[in-house]
């Protein structure tokens, strides 16, 4: 005795939020129902597990059936199989295209090829994602990066128009695909502490001040590479620091500055050849697409770690750069202002945001 | 050439990828009608290919217009081999040749196949320039107007109600004709879906060409089913009532939605009460073998004022001569019913005055073999066999002493090639005026008015004659006439009746084994099992009744299905508790041999659970008649004295009758003796019906009692659950049990997934059961879920100013002896009352009338069934008789205003029109402003990759959410957002699981309409905030 076939077909498509999110979180249906009866349905609706059982499995298929449609979200408005108000369906994309940070730490930056995705259940057993989540996060990466890597025009918008995302989810997906088309490394040891958000947030600063689209509004560029004509202009920084004089002085403006602001003067005075020489070398050396996977690696390396081994606050960190910055406008030799801007600009809000004390 | 139909293929969108090397498709179209296709460019390289082809024009006969469908084919040119179909769209043109229905079909359609579902959509435009053809023989019935909605249609007014009209056609199966063997799958599936469209246009037609012979414009509840016979052919029919309406004008509908609104009159009860009603039933199986009968119903009958109700004619001139005897004008009621072939309605719900008094369900059955149909053109067999039921439905209603049956269906089901027939209905009488439009006697009239609230509760029939041992009272509404102590209709609550408490769906269960057998002797079998069937789900439906504290039951449906080794019994319907009614008795369980002590123990255990579940439910449904003051007790046998002063005193005041001590009786309990192998299991049945959750109430018809104030939020769905038997040894009582507990999971299913609507009502809840096969019992469900508010908030201010209102159009409308109007639209707006206080109407019609009842006239004719039905009919009775005062019902105060506070949201961010999609006939708090016509769709789905599908289930949820789709689809592009009295007529599901496949058909249909929320009415209209005026200009708005 068993039933055999059992649906529940609504004109509205009735979707519970509880259950979609274990759906997507990668249960079995089984596993699915312990969670929910664990969670008191039973007793608050006076539901059977049999109940339980059949609404959920009715769920799941129904899951099943959007998720095409769920992968081209557009779509969902317009299609006609399900009847879903438009505030539901905003839910179901926003859920589906939601990820862990657990796991997108550990992908992003990594190629989003086949041979990842064979690695997710290693990535599984150590987020402790489920793999079906893993996948299902990796995919939506992958079909993201795929339809805007074509595409013209200012990223986060593409994402947001194609995909129908809200606009926070929509800047992280920017960032995810940024990471993945230039390979940043994010893996190493030494970037472990460092958190998606923190990644995300220097992907913006990114795409919004080294593409090409972020000079050029009206250039029908891509948002999803660096500038090439700017990481050219990058080698004139050299100067900084090849020409001793030039060094000298920038030196001796930047002590003045900060003179009696700070409790770590001396070592920013000991250290401000080696960290200059640093920056410029990060800047010159980012032509090299190998040297702009390690950009992370090297600020962490070579400017984070030396200050914070000095035990700079960021408040120390924030000072430093805003007067090594301005102080390039006062030598009269130095030519490429516009440049040395965009470029410390951008460092000088990365550096802070990935400045832990 | 009285037609041009005219098609233009616009574009096409998620067309699928036809083309694996290019990963696109070059689609075209070609464009059907009859023997003529157009075809469009081909659009290369596309997935949403943009044709916006030229106008393709047909130039047809109006008869092909109405018999075929456009037939619409998406293909994939191919250079080097054959085009590949993509997929098909069906549209009905029906739609377009009526003038007050839709004038154009656009828009997105899905484009459908059979073995892969819905691929893509397809935006088309179809008009029709119409000629009509005024030939006088022509074959034609263009214009002829079609509902499934089963009352007269708001936004129209009956001017008549002509009475029934049925159709029938038949053809070969293609799925069984030879051919089938070598084409494939597909082909025969679209061979079936068109020769069904094709069947169902030509029905339509004919019945459209009777209506016209009668004189009408209309079809209202219009239902069509199909029959597959299998090796013996398809067979298409239909049943309706044919109506003349007329669309309803502004002004007219202003003044016609104020008689539902208003409030229960203290005056109501000076008001003479009127007409007897019957209890009784009857019915009867035959077959080609056999002929066995069993069943009892209960009467009922409603006295509302107006309605112009026109007969054939006859009788009306006898009528103005007659004078005040009421016999007369029933004879003449009777003589023009009588000379129509049948006097059945499918009306569920009327216009007032239409119904006075209800003598009872009236079924029949008959087993049939089927054999094959061999000429296609003259289907006799087959009506002849519905004629013989119809004939035995008339007799039955007749014996009853009522000349009309209402509320009026018919069903089959077929095992291999045995077929049982029914047909089930409501015995009745109608008002007179209904049948003829003579003036009225005014004294007499005077005499005759009754409350309408409980006027149809009143026995009709001669109580020296009662059919069946019933137990009478006087009624507790009006204390001046004889009520039955139980009521059982098919119809719908009449809107104006007096209820107590809420109503809750009751449903009896049961499930017989049978030897397999063959031809005549399975047909022999079967007619000598349904008498036990149909009594047992009687007896079921009785107990179930009880224990719920009521007292009457509506929208009776008893589903019989056959299977090769067991029969099903289902039977649902809407217990309510009619404040006109005795209280029921207890049910009290006594054992036979009271010797042993833990025997006694069980027996009173038995009893207190059950006298808590009584208990329980009286709460649960607000179900608490005042206690009474004195005690009525009904005779069974009244004594002359008291017979000759029913016939003659309908205007005594109600005092008088508290004085007749109708003598004899005891609180007699109902007894179950639990010895008794089926007293067992009814008991088991009574207890084992889990109570809903709290939030949830549930009923199966229009109406549900006691709730008005309903949300805009509605629901509506399909279940189907599959269950298969392994055991192949079961009792009857294992049967019976996990039967019942199929249902009730089912339903306890539903109420889970919609815990979000509570308070929430499951309206119109209707099962059907089937066995596909051996070991397999097929449930499926289909209800509307309706939230609504918990509390109800009243404005009895306005109520009353309302009220001198209607009573004003009331008086005038006297004077003008019928006001169509008023009747017309107060019947439409039923559905609407049920945002509006059920009761609340009877106050509005102190001159409801009821017609002069002759009981001596019917009791010669009565005696001789009586005999019979003694024999056949079994009634449970007795019971202890609580009077309940007429006035304190508790009947809920109107709550239409609550509409202006629900929630009006619509999805504007959604590029697809929302279609809402009910069974009922109405929207709650919405005003349904045009119908563009009939939905009647038919699909096939089949496959051959079950397991890849999702499996059975995941088979048929994408095949049911396709239908859906596709549904909502055509009610869109017929410029609609609601289907309306929309039903799953059919859903037959088929699986080889070895083979990996499955085959599924669908029939669905319902009323395309566009609504219009009362608060966007209100919002555009200038009145006042005050509730009172708020109302008035919202019925004006609303046309």
């Amino acid at each position: 005795m068993s039933v055999e076939l059992d649906v529940f077909v609504g004109n509205t498509t009735i979707m519970d939020k509880e259950v979609y999110q274990l759906w997507l979180n990668g249960y079995t249906v089984n596993d699915a129902v312990k969670v929910r009866i664990e969670g008191g349905i039973m007793e608050e609706c006076e539901a059977s597990a049999e109940v339980l059982l059949s609404d959920t499995m009715d769920q799941y298929r129904t899951f099943q059936m959007c998720e095409r449609l769920l992968h081209h979200p557009a779509k969902l408005a317009n299609q006609l199989l399900f009847q879903i108000p438009p505030d539901r369906q905003a839910m179901l994309i926003e859920r589906y295209y939601a990820f862990d940070d657990a796991f997108v730490r550990e992908v992003l930056g990594k190629k989003l090829s086949k041979g990842t995705k064979k690695d997710l259940d290693d990535v599984s057993a150590k987020t402790g994602i489920m793999l079906k989540s893993c996948r299902r996060q990796f995919d939506n990466f992958k079909r993201v990066f795929k339809v805007v890597e074509e595409l013209k025009g200012p990223l986060v918008e593409n994402i947001r128009q194609h995909f129908l995302l809200p606009d926070q989810l929509a800047r992280d997906y920017a960032a995810i695909v940024f990471f993945a088309n230039n390979r940043f490394e994010t893996g190493k040891k030494k970037l472990q502490y460092l958190t998606f958000h923190d990644f995300a947030f220097c992907a913006g600063q990114l795409i919004n001040h080294w593409t090409v689209g972020a000079v050029d509004n009206m250039m029908d560029d891509m948002d999803v590479d660096l500038d090439k004509e700017f990481l050219q202009d990058l080698k004139d920084l050299k100067i900084l620091i090849t020409d001793k004089d030039l060094l000298d002085q920038h030196k001796s403006l930047v002590c003045t500055a900060l003179r009696g602001k700070t409790n770590v003067f001396n070592e920013m005075e000991a250290n401000f050849k080696n960290l200059s020489r640093s920056l410029v070398n990060i800047a010159a050396k980012l032509i090299n697409a190998k040297d702009v996977r390690d950009f992370f690696i090297d600020l962490v390396e070579k400017f984070i770690e030396p200050c914070r081994s000095d035990k700079w606050t960021s408040i120390d960190v924030n000072l430093y750069l805003i007067h090594y910055t301005n102080s390039v406008h006062i030598l009269d030799t130095f030519k490429h202002h516009g440049v040395w801007n965009r470029y410390m600009g951008v460092i000088k809000s990365c550096i802070l945001r990935m400045y832990h004390e | 050439m009285p037609g041009k139909l005219k098609v233009k293929i616009v574009a096409g969108r998620h067309l699928p990828v036809m083309d694996r090397a290019s990963d696109l498709t070059d689609a075209f179209v070609d464009v059907k009608f009859g023997n003529t296709t157009f075809k469009t460019d081909v659009y290369p390289k596309s997935l949403n290919p943009q044709w916006n082809s030229e106008w393709f024009k047909f130039e047809v006969d109006d008869e092909d217009l109405q018999d075929e469908p456009l037939q619409i084919t998406v293909l994939d040119h191919d250079t080097y081999s054959a085009n590949d179909a993509i997929g098909k769209v069906y549209i009905d043109i029906d739609p377009l040749l009526c003038s007050e229905a839709a004038t154009v079909i656009s828009g997105w359609l899905p484009i459908y196949d059979t073995i892969h579902g819905i691929r893509g959509e397809i935006n088309v435009l179809v008009k029709v320039d119409f000629f009509n053809d005024l030939n006088r023989f022509r074959q034609s019935s263009c214009g002829v107007k079609f509902f499934c909605t089963t009352s007269i249609p708001r936004c129209y007014r009956a001017v008549m109600v002509h009475g029934f009209v049925e159709e029938l056609v038949v053809n070969e199966d293609p799925e069984y004709q030879w051919i089938d063997r070598i084409r494939t799958p597909r082909a025969s599936n679209e061979a079936r879906q068109r020769l069904i469209f094709l069947m169902s246009g030509e029905l339509q037609r004919k019945i459209g060409l009777k209506v016209l012979e009668m004189g009408g414009n209309a079809v209202v509840g219009y239902l069509q089913c199909f029959d597959l016979e299998g090796e013996s052919g398809l067979v298409v029919r239909a049943i309706g009532t044919a109506c003349t309406l007329e669309k309803i004008s502004t002004l007219t509908s202003a003044s016609a939605t104020h008689p539902s609104n208003s409030s229960p009159s203290k005056d109501m009860k000076d008001s003479p009460q009127a007409a007897p009603s019957t209890l009784g039933c009857r019915s009867t199986h035959s077959s080609p073998v056999h002929s066995a009968s069993g069943r009892l119903s209960q009467g009922f009958s409603v006295s509302v004022p107006t309605l112009l109700f026109a007969g054939m004619g006859s009788g009306g001139s006898a009528g103005k001569e007659a004078g005040p005897l009421k016999a007369l004008l029933r004879q003449q009621t009777q003589s023009a019913l009588e000379q129509r072939e049948y006097p059945f309605f499918t009306l569920t719900s009327f216009p007032p005055g239409f119904l006075l008094h209800v003598g009872g369900v009236v079924s029949a059955r008959s087993v049939k073999l089927l054999d094959r149909i061999h000429n296609p053109d003259e289907p006799e067999t087959r009506d002849a066999w519905w004629e013989e039921i119809r004939q035995e439905i008339k007799s039955h209603a007749k014996a009853l002493g009522c000349h009309a049956v209402l509320g009026y269906s018919e069903s089959t089901s077929i095992c291999e090639e045995v077929c049982i027939l029914s047909a089930s209905g409501t015995a009745a009488i109608l008002g007179s005026r209904f049948v003829q439009d003579g003036p009225l006697d005014t004294d007499y009239r005077f005499e005759e008015v009754a409350p309408p609230g409980c006027g149809f509760c009143h026995i009709p029939y001669d109580e020296l004659n009662i059919p069946f041992p019933a137990q009478l009272t006087y009624c507790y509404y009006c204390r001046r006439f004889k009520v039955p102590d139980v009521l059982f209709t098919t119809i719908d609550l009449p809107t104006e009746a007096n209820v107590t408490g809420k109503g809750c769906l009751i449903q009896a269960r049961l499930c017989r084994t049978k030897k397999k057998a063959q031809g005549e002797g399975n047909a022999t079998a079967i007619s000598n099992l349904l008498p036990f069937l149909e009594y047992e789900l009687h007896t079921q439906l009785m107990n179930k009744l009880k224990l719920r504290g009521m007292n009457s039951l509506f929208g009776l449906r008893i589903q019989i299905s056959v299977g090769e080794t067991m029969l099903l019994g289902l039977a649902s319907a809407t217990g309510v508790y009619l404040t006109a009614l005795p209280s029921p008795g207890r049910i009290q369980i006594a054992g036979k041999t009271p010797s042993d002590i833990t025997y006694e123990q069980h027996i009173s255990n038995m009893q207190k659970k059950i006298n808590d579940t009584i208990a329980k439910n009286k709460e649960l449904y607000e179900v608490n008649p005042p206690e009474v003051v004195e005690e009525m007790i009904g005779s069974p046998i009244p004594e002359p004295r008291q017979r000759s002063r029913l016939l003659r005193s309908h205007s005594e005041s109600s005092d008088e009758v508290t004085e007749l001590d109708l003598s004899h009786g005891k609180k007699d309990a109902f007894v179950l003796e639990i010895d008794d192998t089926d007293a067992v299991e009814d008991i088991h049945a009574l207890l084992t019906d889990s109570p809903m959750p709290p939030g949830f109430y549930s009923c199966n018809t229009e109406i549900m009692p006691g709730i008005q104030n309903w949300t805009s939020a509605i629901q509506m769905f399909t279940s189907v659950r599959v269950f298969r038997l392994n055991n192949a040894n079961l009792t009857n009582q294992g049967l019976n049990k996990i039967f019942s507990d199929l249902c009730e999971n089912l339903l306890k299913s539903l109420y889970f997934k919609l815990r979000s609507m509570i308070p929430c009502c499951l309206c119109h809840l209707n099962f059907t059961v089937a066995v596909p096969e051996d070991e397999l019992i097929q449930v499926a469900v289909t209800a509307v879920a309706m939230s609504f508010y918990k509390d109800q908030t009243l404005e009895n201010g306005r109520q009353s100013g309302d009220k001198t209102l209607i009573k004003a159009i009331t008086e005038n409308d006297e004077q003008l002896q019928f006001n169509l109007e008023l009747n017309a639209e107060s019947s439409s707006s039923n559905p609407l009352s049920s945002t509006k206080g059920l009761s609340d109407v009877s106050g509005s019609h102190p001159s409801a009338r009821a017609p002069p009842v002759d009981y001596s006239s019917f009791a010669d004719r009565c005696s001789s069934w009586i005999e019979q039905l003694r024999l056949k009919a079994h009634t449970i009775r007795r019971g202890s008789v609580k009077t309940t005062s007429s006035l304190e019902k508790a009947s809920p105060l109107p709550e239409g205003r609550s509409r202006s506070l629900q929630s009006n949201r619509s999805y504007s961010g959604s590029s697809v029109t929302v279609v809402k999609m009910t069974p009922l006939s109405f929207i709650p708090g919405a005003k349904i402003t045009k119908y563009l016509g009939i939905i009647n769709m038919f699909f096939i789905r089949e496959t051959s990759s079950l397991r890849e599908e999702g499996g059975v289930s995941g088979f048929l949820h994408t095949f049911i959410a396709e239908v859906f789709a596709m549904v909502r689809a055509h009610v869109a592009a017929l410029g609609g957002n609601a289907l309306v009295s929309y039903s799953m007529k059919e859903c037959v599901f088929m699986e080889n699981p070895n083979k990996n496949q499955a085959q599924s058909l669908i029939n669905v249909s319902g009323d395309a309409v566009i609504f219009v929320r009362e608060s966007e009415l209100e919002a555009t209209s200038v009145q006042p905030q005050s509730a009172a005026t708020r109302e008035t200009s919202n019925g004006g708005d609303g046309t």
